[in-house]
């Protein structure tokens, strides 16, 4: 850029690496920058959240009645597939690793880039391919066996684009697996001069243990699917019980990716609500060392609980107390987290900004979520309970209350960053506060629908169950709302937003040292770092 | 990216040519890492189904052409033993014996899948391919159809495997005799022939669980 550039056009035209790479559609499509790749996969999965949404806001409007007259059984069927398949592997795997992930990791760390950024490129367009395989199943008929593909009704009943969706997770799944790799080498390779392990931020930590998991969970799922396909296609028969084999062990095969992909979808979030709880209260983690560790540990005990989703697929009774005993064990370093939170705010002085609101949010969600989860969790209860609500619920706590609060409060929180532009802080403080309610307002209803009985996956229920669902579909549109508003907003912000300086929540961390939006190598000068990551004056 | 000599292949991200190679090394560890675990799910299901059916894979392992599978067993280890000398000789800067040595593991690579061709090809001819052409009937058939579906899963990704690997071997081959490479700079190499050793690991697992399970009977 020429110095003569006047101020009036570094408004119109952003600045940093906005403009540095080229201003080309072909430039963003090529880039290698890290923040670019960022921003791309920021556009693709917002378009995947809201198509996940359209299928949700369909459910909700079905089940105003209890005689499913809105949607058959059949298309039922197909849209809560299509709500999961979407947001789970479109939207909530890749949200906050492969967009705050990809665009915060380089600077927190002081790097130029990630270790590989062709691959990281690479990535997305696997992502992108992905979601061409699933959208092209949805556009031929949909697929109608749920988002986790129980066999045998996956491979010999359904007559569905069983095998375009299982391509298109296939895929996807090597796009997270390419990114986790590209986290992990970039965290141990790429840290500038005296940026150790201990003084790495917790949103750092975070992405290194949901990037372990990643590289390791997924390939299972991986060949799992094409196991489906090739089943499908071929008769290979390894989970078909005409020839001797075991839909069992399918499950086995599913959960075992399954479980541990919620920890993809959580620990991330637990990162970015470390960032945002000691800015809103400028104070120092309390207990980082056991914050990190805990993440770590998470990520590790994740890998020996997914016979909790089998208590009543048939598996022995045992290995359901083990299974049961692991899944206690597994809630011991979440609620460390918890708690060190709660410590990190006690008696500070909160800034009730929008990113602190989303993450106070988080906390109360994530808790509730995680406490019913050991109802769950404990053989005798889930007995009853499985198959109802009172799942859905629970999932929709951690996977939406937990993960998509975090997401949008990482969003909001480095919105000034990665734009260079602040946002209204009052709508967006409506806009945290609303889906705060709205959210209780669609989900609390639903675990008393599974307490009382409701099973899911059906169209239909029984009359008596009513009231709630009308509550939950209320809720689900001042949901719906708060989700659309930050789109104009922030969207808004682009262009009349106050330019917002390179630090304006006056906080810690190396991103926050250079300008905003940062140059395209992130910093002018290698950072040389000597101290940890939250030194507020307490 | 445009640097003088030494620094020519160091990328505007790294600081220097080490940070790079360690990079690259520590990627391809763990990419190999998660290939583990993908073929992992096919070993675990052998393990569950050769529990429930012992016989039936005795019966199936007897099937199969078991000098073929050692002589792919052989080319396949000198492969990865060449492949390794390749290595050795790079870093004494001997660019033109390790383009030839990469060239002679990639013709092994090419041997094993014709060898393997061979035998797919024998197996269609006995009808022994579960979905495409299956002939055995009576007691334990299907049983032994198992055994086949993850014979033929099994090997069928690790012949892909060794597809990529040749290519890769051969892209690599050339480029080391037209001079890219020398003691000073050798990192996909290096890498290729980790991956290489991927290759070989697996068939050392997948060789003895499918080919020697039928011998003594
Ligand atoms: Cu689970």
């Amino acid at each position: 850029m020429n110095a003569a550039v006047t101020s009036a056009d570094a408004e119109s035209m952003g600045s940093g690496y906005l403009v540095e790479g080229g201003r080309t559609l072909w430039s963003w499509l090529s880039t290698r920058d890290h923040k670019r790749i960022g921003i791309l996969y920021a556009v693709a999965i917002t378009t995947f959240f809201f198509m996940g949404g359209v299928a949700a806001t369909l459910i909700r409007l079905n089940l105003i009645y209890p005689d499913g007259r809105m949607l058959s059984a059949e298309t039922y069927n197909k849209t809560f597939t299509f709500h999961g398949v979407v947001m789970v592997w479109f939207f909530l795997i890749p949200s906050i690793p492969a967009t705050l992930g990809n665009f915060l990791l380089p600077l927190m760390i002081g790097a130029r880039d990630m270790a590989f950024p062709r691959l990281n490129l690479f990535s997305w367009y696997l992502y992108m391919v992905g979601g061409l395989f699933t959208v092209a199943a949805l556009l031929l008929g949909g697929v109608d066996t749920g988002w986790t593909f129980y066999t045998p009704y996956s491979t010999m009943f359904s007559n569905s684009n069983v095998i375009l969706v299982v391509v298109g997770v296939f895929v996807v799944g090597f796009s997270s697996i390419l990114t986790g790799l590209n986290l992990i080498v970039t965290t141990h390779m790429m840290r500038a001069p005296g940026m150790h392990w201990y003084r790495l931020p917790l949103f750092v930590w975070a992405m290194y243990a949901t990037s372990v998991v990643m590289m390791l969970a997924t390939p299972v799922l991986a060949m799992t699917l094409s196991l489906i396909g090739l089943e499908r296609l071929a008769g290979v028969g390894i989970f078909d019980p005409a020839l001797g084999g075991d839909p069992i062990l399918f499950q086995h095969f599913f959960w075992f990716y399954s479980h541990p992909a919620v920890y993809i979808m959580i620990l991330p979030a637990m990162g970015v609500v470390s960032e945002l709880i000691c800015n809103g209260v400028h104070r120092k983690i309390f207990g980082y060392k056991f914050m990190a560790w805990s993440m770590l540990s998470i990520a590790f005990i994740g890998f020996l609980v997914w016979g909790h989703h089998m208590f009543v697929a048939g598996q022995s009774m045992y290995a359901g107390i083990v299974f049961s005993i692991l899944s206690f064990v597994v809630a011991v370093p979440s609620a460390i987290k918890v708690f060190n939170w709660l410590t990190t705010l006690h008696k500070g002085t909160i800034d009730f900004h929008a990113p602190m609101i989303y993450a106070l949010g988080f906390i109360g969600l994530f808790t509730l979520g995680g406490m019913t989860g050991l109802f769950l969790a404990a053989v005798a209860l889930d007995v009853n309970l499985t198959d109802t609500y009172f799942v859905v619920a629970h999932f929709h706590y951690i996977m939406v209350g937990g993960s998509v609060m975090a997401y949008l409060g990482g969003i909001h929180y480095w919105w000034p960053k990665v734009t260079g532009r602040m946002y209204s802080e009052t709508i967006a403080r409506i806009a945290a506060v609303l889906m705060f309610v709205g959210f209780n307002l669609t989900f609390f209803p639903q675990y008393i629908l599974g307490y009382e009985g409701m099973p899911r996956r059906y169209h239909q229920y029984l009359p008596q169950f009513q009231d709630l669902n009308i509550l939950s579909s209320i809720g689900a549109c001042v949901l719906a709302i708060s989700y659309l508003m930050p789109l104009f907003y922030l969207g808004h912000s682009l262009f009349r937003g106050e330019a917002a300086g390179p630090n304006p929540w006056q906080a810690t961390g190396l991103e926050w040292t250079t300008s905003s939006p940062p140059p395209e190598h992130n910093f002018h000068e290698t950072p040389v770092v000597t101290h940890g990551p939250y030194e507020y004056c307490d | 990216m445009n640097a003088s000599v030494p620094d020519a292949a160091v990328q505007q991200q790294f600081d220097d040519a080490p940070q790079q190679k360690d990079a690259a090394v520590l990627g391809m560890w763990a990419f190999i890492a998660t290939e583990v675990l993908f073929f992992g799910v096919l070993f675990a299901a052998y393990v569950v189904c050769r529990f429930r059916f012992p016989l039936a894979f005795v019966a199936g392992s007897a099937r199969l052409d078991f000098p073929m599978g050692t002589a792919e067993t052989a080319i396949l280890l000198t492969s990865g033993c060449l492949s390794a000398i390749a290595l050795r000789q790079i870093q004494l800067d001997k660019a033109r014996q390790s383009a030839v040595l990469l060239l002679v593991t990639a013709l092994l690579g090419i041997a094993f899948l014709v060898l393997h061709g061979m035998e797919y090809h024998d197996e269609f001819k006995e009808g022994l391919i579960p979905g495409i052409r299956y002939l055995e009937n009576g007691p334990g058939a299907h049983e032994m159809e198992l055994f086949f579906s993850l014979y033929y899963v099994t090997t069928g990704f690790h012949s892909l495997h060794v597809l990529i690997g040749v290519v890769l071997l051969l892209i690599m081959a050339a480029r080391t005799w037209r001079g890219t490479f020398g003691a000073h700079y050798h990192t996909p190499i290096e890498i290729t022939g980790l991956y290489w050793s991927l290759v070989d690991i697996v068939w050392i697992f997948a060789y003895p669980a499918f080919y020697l399970v039928g011998g003594a009977g």
